[in-house]
């Protein structure tokens, strides 16, 4: 799986700055098995459950991730201020986004261990932006990320804004995860 | 080089590492709880196969603590899940619940049984993981794939962090001030990502002055100012409790007088003040006294930050003889603490009496209500409560309900305001 240059396309769901773990999936939610199809799709109903009504899907807010007992969201791209994804090591955190449909995040700024979740398990993608676009870009603006351009196209709006290389992690989102990435280095 | 910088060369073959390396290191000690240790033995599985055996059955530690007194069906079949594994694998170092082998909360687990030893590396499934720091060690969170890579490798690949530090100047901690009070001054000044990729070490007179349980609570919160990891030197104190936990060998390291750091910060600990972070962030800095009078409905005291003995005693000094007027909540970190609680006096009372006398809730060893949890979970925050606690982290919903609100503070400021009902400054209460 080549992850790295294929372009994603798809909604943008907004939001502000610090979004932690307990907002992406609420520690209650994280006895379901990751395994188990029939439990794992709950994840998906619960990603972004955390975050107050009034700040879900900016500017207008209240608008939830993933519609009333559906597993899956209409939107693909998440852009977020800095920050994203701080506080636990959870890695349903990134597994939770994955599930409801996320394929990749913009965001100035990630916490650490998040960011390595999101590369190493090959979840979603953390690209950065070189600003916080959480002001710029809307809830349900079309977008699409091209990362061999470095750019994000909002066809929405008809603006363009750049984003980070991926730098030394771009061969294992590239592969796919660290088990793919080791094992075609040959170290598993 | 930096003693971070240090560990990581020692543990991938190399003379010399700089900030932004990459490099493989080699694990000491790896430890998981029943929250992530089930997804990451499954992809373990998935990965090397049903019948793959653990790199090495001595350093992998698996502590639960985080859903353990509740009835929820599925808490319950992840310790299932662990109980199986630890049987399967023949695992030395599993501490089960409903033994006398469990307990509590791994982070203070884990120096109790010896794990956090200076110059190794621990890599935990949990973000506070951090906390081993104080001990010399690098120790950091990291994810149930990365959990699931080292359990058949040992290895794991880190990018090198840049130091900041800071320094404490001072002789003594002043009476009123605590570790607490000191690192969300920190968090407040710096900001919750302010340290993000970053190491966080301590020094100066002022650390040597604090006890390990302080520096304890100094480590346990650099990740909530985003840091990779947190560290100490570590002194006398330090290798005087390691070697009453443990007999395996260790060689610690230290920071070179001409190491490079990213930036220094320091402090003098007599101008210091006891600090809280109002909702819902824990860089969302106050002192004590500005807040005085903000209304409370419960006071907690727990968690692997101010859940450790010193925090109860410290508690206690304030309640003795006192009653809260708010719902207060004590709950010991681990079951080491919990026996200690019974042993442990203020003038002719144990710590244990002066809770149970001044009405306190007492739960069992567990992380409880720092992180919500299920809806049965003990202290749990199920509605509107406005809770001062001596936990780490304070964003939307994190002790339950997203409608509460939570401050963080030092067990002194949170036992003083549980007598007031609002928000108080200790230094009212000690002499
Ligand atoms: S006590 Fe709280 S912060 Fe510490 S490990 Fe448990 S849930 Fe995490």
């Amino acid at each position: 799986m080549d992850n790295s240059s294929s372009i994603i396309k798809g909604k943008a769901f907004v939001l502000g700055k610090n979004i932690d773990t307990d907002q992406i999936i609420p520690a209650q939610h994280l006895v379901y098995s990751l395994n188990d199809p029939e439990e794992r799709k709950y994840y998906g109903s619960y990603a972004l459950s955390g975050v107050p009504d009034e700040e879900s899907g900016l500017p207008m807010g209240h608008i939830p991730l993933v519609a009333e007992g559906a597993f899956q969201s209409e939107y693909s791209i998440i852009v977020a201020g800095p920050n994203f994804g701080c506080g636990s090591s959870r890695e349903h955190a990134p597994a939770s986004l994955q599930i409801a449909g996320i394929k990749a995040i913009i965001a100035p700024t990630y916490a650490r261990i998040f960011y390595r979740n999101s590369v190493d398990g090959g979840f979603v993608i953390p690209y950065e932006s070189l600003e916080d676009l959480s002001a710029e870009i809307k809830t349900g603006d079309e977008l699409i990320i091209n990362p061999d351009i470095q750019q994000v196209e909002n066809e929405s709006q008809g603006r363009s804004h750049s984003i980070r290389k991926l730098g030394s992690v771009a061969e294992i989102v590239q592969s796919g995860g660290i088990f793919h990435y080791a094992r075609k280095e040959g170290m598993v | 080089m930096t003693l971070t910088e240090k560990i990581l060369a020692n543990h991938s073959n190399q003379s010399s590492v700089e900030p932004g390396d990459n490099v493989w290191i080699d694990v000491d000690v790896l430890m998981t709880h029943d929250v992530c240790g089930p997804p990451a033995i499954s992809i373990f599985k998935n990965e090397f196969g049903e019948d793959a055996r653990v790199w090495d059955r001595e350093k992998l530690v698996i502590i639960p603590d985080h859903y353990i007194f509740t009835e929820d069906v599925y808490a319950n079949r992840n310790v299932d899940i662990l109980r199986a594994f630890a049987a399967d694998q023949d695992l030395p170092h599993y501490y089960d619940v409903g033994t006398d082998r469990y307990k509590g909360v791994c982070h203070i687990a884990l120096p109790e049984e010896g794990f956090t030893r200076p110059g190794e590396v621990l890599f935990g499934t949990d973000s506070h993981t951090c906390t081993a720091g104080a001990f010399g060690q690098f120790a950091t969170g990291i994810g149930n794939t990365d959990a699931a890579f080292i359990m058949g490798t040992g290895k794991l690949w880190v990018k090198v962090p840049e130091t900041m530090r800071f320094v404490f100047e001072g002789d003594e901690m002043p009476p009123y001030l605590m570790a607490k009070d000191i690192i969300l001054q920190i968090i407040g000044d710096i900001g919750v990502d302010g340290a993000t990729y970053r190491t966080m070490e301590f020094g100066g007179s002022g650390i040597s002055a604090m006890t390990m349980e302080d520096r304890m609570t100094l480590t346990n919160m650099v990740i909530e100012a985003g840091g990779k990891n947190g560290v100490v030197e570590p002194d006398e104190k330090t290798e005087e409790y390691v070697r009453s936990r443990t007999d395996k060998d260790f060689t610690p390291v230290y920071s070179d007088d001409d190491a490079t750091y990213h930036s220094t910060y320091t402090y003098e600990l007599d101008k210091m003040v006891p600090m809280v972070a109002k909702p819902h962030s824990p860089d969302n800095k106050a002192t004590a006294e500005e807040l005085e009078g903000t209304k409370l409905t419960r006071a907690y005291i727990g968690s692997c930050t101010g859940g450790k003995l010193s925090d109860f005693q410290a508690a206690a000094e304030i309640l003795k003889g006192k009653t809260p007027v708010i719902e207060t909540y004590v709950v010991p970190a681990t079951t080491e603490i919990a026996d200690a609680l019974r042993t442990e006096k203020i003038g002719d009372q144990t710590l244990l009496e002066i809770f149970v006398e001044a009405g306190c809730h007492i739960g069992e060893a567990s992380c409880a209500a720092c992180l919500g949890g299920p809806s049965d979970t003990f202290g749990r925050l199920n509605g509107e409560e406005i809770c001062i606690s001596t936990t780490n982290r304070n964003y939307p919903g994190r002790m339950g309900s997203k409608q509460a609100q939570v401050y963080l503070a030092s067990p002194y400021t949170v036992a003083a305001s549980a007598l007031e009902g609002s928000i108080t400054d200790p230094r009212n209460y000690l002499s």
